[in-house]
């Protein structure tokens, strides 16, 4: 299999970034989700939040990564068995998962940024507060966070059953293409 | 000279005397001379500050009569501050202050009794987190006296211990951390 993307078919470098995407979206979010209810005894209390933080910020990485991909090999074009109908609404749902990515990352930085702290990743380097003074930030950053977390997973789930509905019902190349399998 | 004297004195008895009338005092809230800060214990290991910067409220005094005096304090909980953002988002959710729910935190004094030069305990209702409990401050009368602009003032400091659970707050911060040091240290304007 090619690095780079060919008229017909996902190469190794975009299939990679879109696996590594969907396991630290829905990993982050469990993550996040059984953290805020840990007990102040727990030992990860402290760890699981490092943790989440630095993921996410790889995550954003990755995501830089994948957009700037994009345009030095871009996706292969639509199945052809695919109507316009069909093409519009996977634009739109694309469009939609890019959003919501980099809102919930931005949100999550804002929080944790918000006092002008910085943000360690893995302990290895550390990301600077940007912005401070948005009013009571880390507050309004955290309640878009949270729902554009729950949007941002609802979102990937559809884009998931869109997927298997391609490969079962359709019965087209989709999710193979992404699987890395040829379109055939 | 004679009258001279005597002009002074009842001059200065009148002064005394305006004195003695239990004044008003509003809160020194413009030029902030006045605190609600909170001390909570860390794993029994350091004391964890905080303070609560969005306050207001008055009080009577007379330096003659302290039983007659009254208190009465409102703050905004989410104004609560520990100089950690994350902290403080996680103080106004609902393990701890609720703020959403329960935005405002008042004190109004019910009693006040001397205990000793300079000293009294002020009984009164405290509503936390949509609780109201009685509690008793131990308050110490600082000083009062002229400003340099032209205005009078009355300076007190008292602190009480609240149990975090009596107040529903729902988040255990371990054994060591049951309560927290409420101090406050206010200067009044008077009226």
């Amino acid at each position: 299999m090619h690095w780079r993307n060919s008229s017909t078919n996902y190469g190794l470098t975009s299939i990679t970034l879109h696996w590594l995407v969907a396991i630290a979206v829905f990993g982050l979010f469990g993550l996040g989700f059984w953290m805020v209810g840990l007990n102040y005894y727990s030992s990860w209390y402290r760890t699981a939040p490092d943790l989440h933080k630095s993921i996410g910020i790889a995550l954003f990485l990755i995501m830089l990564l994948r957009v700037l991909w994009r345009f030095v090999s871009p996706a292969p074009a639509p199945l052809a068995s695919q109507g316009r109908l069909t093409r519009i609404a996977a634009r739109l749902g694309h469009s939609l998962l890019y959003l919501g990515l980099f809102l919930v990352m931005i949100s999550g930085y804002l929080i944790s940024t918000a006092d002008g702290r910085p943000i360690s990743v893995f302990g290895l380097f550390e990301v600077p507060a940007l912005i401070t003074s948005i009013p009571d930030q880390a507050d309004s950053a955290g309640v878009v966070h949270e729902y554009a977390a729950w949007a941002l997973v609802i979102f990937a789930v559809v884009h998931a059953l869109a997927a298997l509905k391609h490969h079962f019902i359709d019965r087209d190349a989709t999710l193979k293409r992404m699987l890395g399998r040829s379109a055939g | 000279m004679l009258k001279k004297t005597l002009a002074a004195l009842v001059l200065g008895s009148a002064l005394v005397g305006g004195q003695a009338f239990a004044a008003d005092y509003a809160i020194d809230k413009q030029g902030q001379h006045a605190f609600v800060n909170f001390k909570i214990s860390h794993l029994g290991y350091s004391w964890l500050w905080g303070t609560f910067k969005d306050f207001d409220g008055s009080f009577s005094f007379d330096a003659d009569k302290p039983e007659a005096s009254k208190v009465n304090v409102t703050l905004k909980t989410a104004s609560v501050d520990t100089n950690h953002a994350e902290r403080d988002k996680h103080l106004r959710s609902d393990d701890f202050l609720n703020v959403d729910k329960h935005p405002a935190a008042t004190f109004e004094s019910t009693s006040v009794k001397s205990t000793g030069d300079g000293t009294a305990d002020i009984t009164g209702n405290l509503t936390l987190n949509g609780v109201t409990k009685p509690v008793v401050i131990a308050a110490k009368f600082i000083g009062e006296g002229d400003d340099p602009w032209g205005g009078y003032r009355a300076g007190f400091e008292g602190s009480t211990t609240l149990t975090l659970k009596e107040f529903d707050i729902k988040m255990d911060l371990g054994p060591a951390s049951q309560t927290v040091d409420l101090i406050i240290s206010v200067e009044g304007v008077r009226k």
